[in-house]
């Protein structure tokens, strides 16, 4: 401020006690996360390895790890999808309802009600699905059976309702609030200009949303159905209490296929030696998965990043 | 392709706050109208009631009547969506759609009325629309470009060539040129030239060259005090207007001497 500071003192600015704490401590919390992911992964790969050098007959099945595992990532990755399939137009829905359709009382208490869905815990999901969903399920199956039944999917009906079809529909119902909210954020903040500029045009309402909201939040929604992907591929004990395991079939409506987490889940505890290393190399491999969708979500985020609107 | 309107007695509401008060006027077809006046007189108000793109704002309603050519834009039975794609508007900011390219830019307002529109069909209108707006020279090796990639002037003229695509009978400007440099303004301002051989303009603007230089007609915008609602002094042919007003509080404004 006085003008008769030094001209070094004006090359280097000064820097100030606080900027020097909080960049330390943002640069080390960024760093922290690094090495808790480098930690995580090195602990998977070293405790997974002894699985690969292993003679294939000693693996659970006898036929090796890959034969081993594809059944449960197919398990994982089916009962993912069908939740992800089932909540994304639901949860568009919703936040359109929210956002641009419902009075705003009604919305903010809608919205309300979509976020208490999220602080359920996974356990009283899983709970509520075997008890009361499954059972009410097993009509839809055997109709599925009796009308669809030339279907590899639906061949043959399931009298509990333990299936993984059961499960994934409740993933639906789990990923849903996630999926709600992070659309209903994005709808939003549509630019009012934009939304103008498509009613001006001689636009209905629905035809507004399709110009000018719905374009705007694509990326955000894709954002959001990943996260909930992400939550469906790693959630455990929903799946584990509704799934009645088994091993691999087409058949969705029925007991058989199990998942990543839940096997590893209901078989860890007893688990010891080459069994174990078993279970963490399946781990190992849904991490795989998961980083990849993350990947693949961004880069299709990205890909028209400049026609996103963000400019 | 072009009509008159006439507002009569028209009183605009925000919910409980009356902006505008009883305003009676003719806007003649192939002309331009310009609206001058103070900040916060009601001249966007205005303007937007003459698509109805004012009722889009929660709570806000009008009473009164606007013809256009003897039809009541607020009759009951009139679609506020049938009115505005004959009547079509240009924004004070350019609003290209951002996840569309300048080509969709340009159908869309084609496409929402529209059942198909054929390949060779959609490029001669998209050629016809962009020469129309004096933009077709500067885009058309980048048709599949975003449109918010343009210059703030040439994204104003291709917000002016996706009103004039779905053939409007209006057109009205809320302050087009705000935003923009001379020389853009200048480009606009011969547009708006052009267009009124065939549409019927309404213009915002509160520069009174602006005023003087593109509008045959002008009305002036007023209010007595704040919070009183705004109302039309007076409106007249722009020479006349500009030399000779016959109310004071015209003349007081154009020679500066406000307020
Ligand atoms: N969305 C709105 N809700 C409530 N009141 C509004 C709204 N838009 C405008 N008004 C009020 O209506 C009156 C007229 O506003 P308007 O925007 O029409 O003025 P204007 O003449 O266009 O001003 P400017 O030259 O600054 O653009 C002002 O008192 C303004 O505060
Ligand atoms: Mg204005």
């Amino acid at each position: 401020m006085t003008a008769t500071s030094a001209p070094e003192a004006q090359a280097r600015p000064k820097r100030r006690p606080g900027d020097i704490v909080f960049g330390g401590l943002s640069t080390a919390s960024a760093f922290s996360i690094l090495l808790i992911l480098a930690g995580v992964a090195i602990f998977l790969i070293s405790e997974a390895v002894p699985v690969f050098g292993a003679d294939p007959a000693e693996i659970t099945g006898g036929e090796g790890f890959l034969s081993y595992v594809w059944p449960l990532v197919f398990g994982t990755l089916v009962a993912s999808l069908v939740a992800m399939a089932v909540a994304t137009p639901v949860a568009v829905g919703i936040a359109l309802f929210v956002s641009h359709y419902a009075p705003t009382r009604v919305g903010t208490a809608v919205g309300f009600v979509i976020d208490l869905l999220a602080a359920v815990p996974s356990v009283v999901f899983g709970m509520w699905g075997f008890q009361v969903f499954a059972p009410k399920l097993v009509p839809l199956f055997i109709w599925l059976q009796e009308h669809l039944g030339f279907l590899p999917f639906f061949e043959s009906a399931s009298r509990t309702g333990r299936t993984l079809f059961t499960a994934s529909l409740v993933l639906a119902v789990m990923i849903l609030p996630i999926i709600t909210a992070v659309s209903r954020e994005v709808f939003l903040q549509t630019p009012t200009l934009h939304e103008e500029a498509a009613l001006a045009l001689g636009a209905t309402k629905w035809e507004m949303i399709r110009t000018a909201v719905l374009p705007f939040g694509k990326p955000g929604v894709i954002g959001g159905t990943m996260l909930g992907l992400g939550r469906a591929l790693g959630e455990t004990m929903a799946v584990a209490i509704i799934l009645s395991p088994g091993v691999f079939t087409w058949n969705l409506i029925d007991s058989g296929n199990t998942t990543v987490p839940a096997e590893i889940a209901l078989n860890f505890p007893e688990a010891a030696g080459l069994r174990l290393s078993e279970l963490i190399a399946a781990g190992l491999v849904l991490f795989g998965i998961t980083l990849a969708v993350n990947l693949g979500a961004r880069a299709i985020v990205n890909r028209r990043a400049e026609f996103s609107g963000a400019n | 392709m072009s009509k008159r309107i006439d507002v009569k007695n028209l009183d605009i509401f925000y919910g409980a706050f009356h902006a505008v008060k009883s305003v009676s006027m003719t806007i003649e077809p192939r002309s331009v109208t310009a609206f001058i006046g103070p900040s916060g007189c009601g001249k966007s108000t205005v303007l937007r009631t003459l698509n109805r793109m004012h009722e889009v704002i929660p709570g806000a309603y009008v009473t009164g009547e606007v013809l256009m050519d003897e039809k009541n834009l607020y009759a009951k039975d009139t679609d506020p969506v049938d009115v505005r794609r004959q009547v079509g508007m240009v924004f004070q900011r350019p609003n290209p759609f951002p996840t569309m390219s300048i080509r969709e830019n340009v159908l869309a307002g084609v496409r929402l009325n529209s059942s198909k529109l054929s390949k060779s069909a959609s490029d001669e209108l998209v050629e016809q629309s962009l020469q129309g707006a004096n933009l077709w020279s500067e885009v058309k090796d980048r048709l599949d470009r975003p449109g918010s990639g343009l210059s703030g002037g040439q994204q104003q003229r291709l917000c002016i060539a996706r009103a004039i695509a779905v053939q409007p009978e209006v057109i009205l400007m809320d302050e087009p040129c705000s935003a923009l440099d001379p020389i853009s303004t200048l480009a606009i301002e011969d547009l708006i030239n052009e267009l009124k051989s065939e549409y019927t303009v309404v213009i915002v603007t509160h520069n009174m060259q602006q005023a003087a230089r593109v509008s045959d007609r002008t009305g002036f915008f007023n209010l007595e005090a704040t919070g009183m609602p705004g109302e039309l002094v007076e409106m007249d042919e722009t020479a006349k207007i500009f030399s000779n007003p016959s109310k004071p509080a015209t003349e007081d404004y154009i020679s500066g001497r406000f307020g």
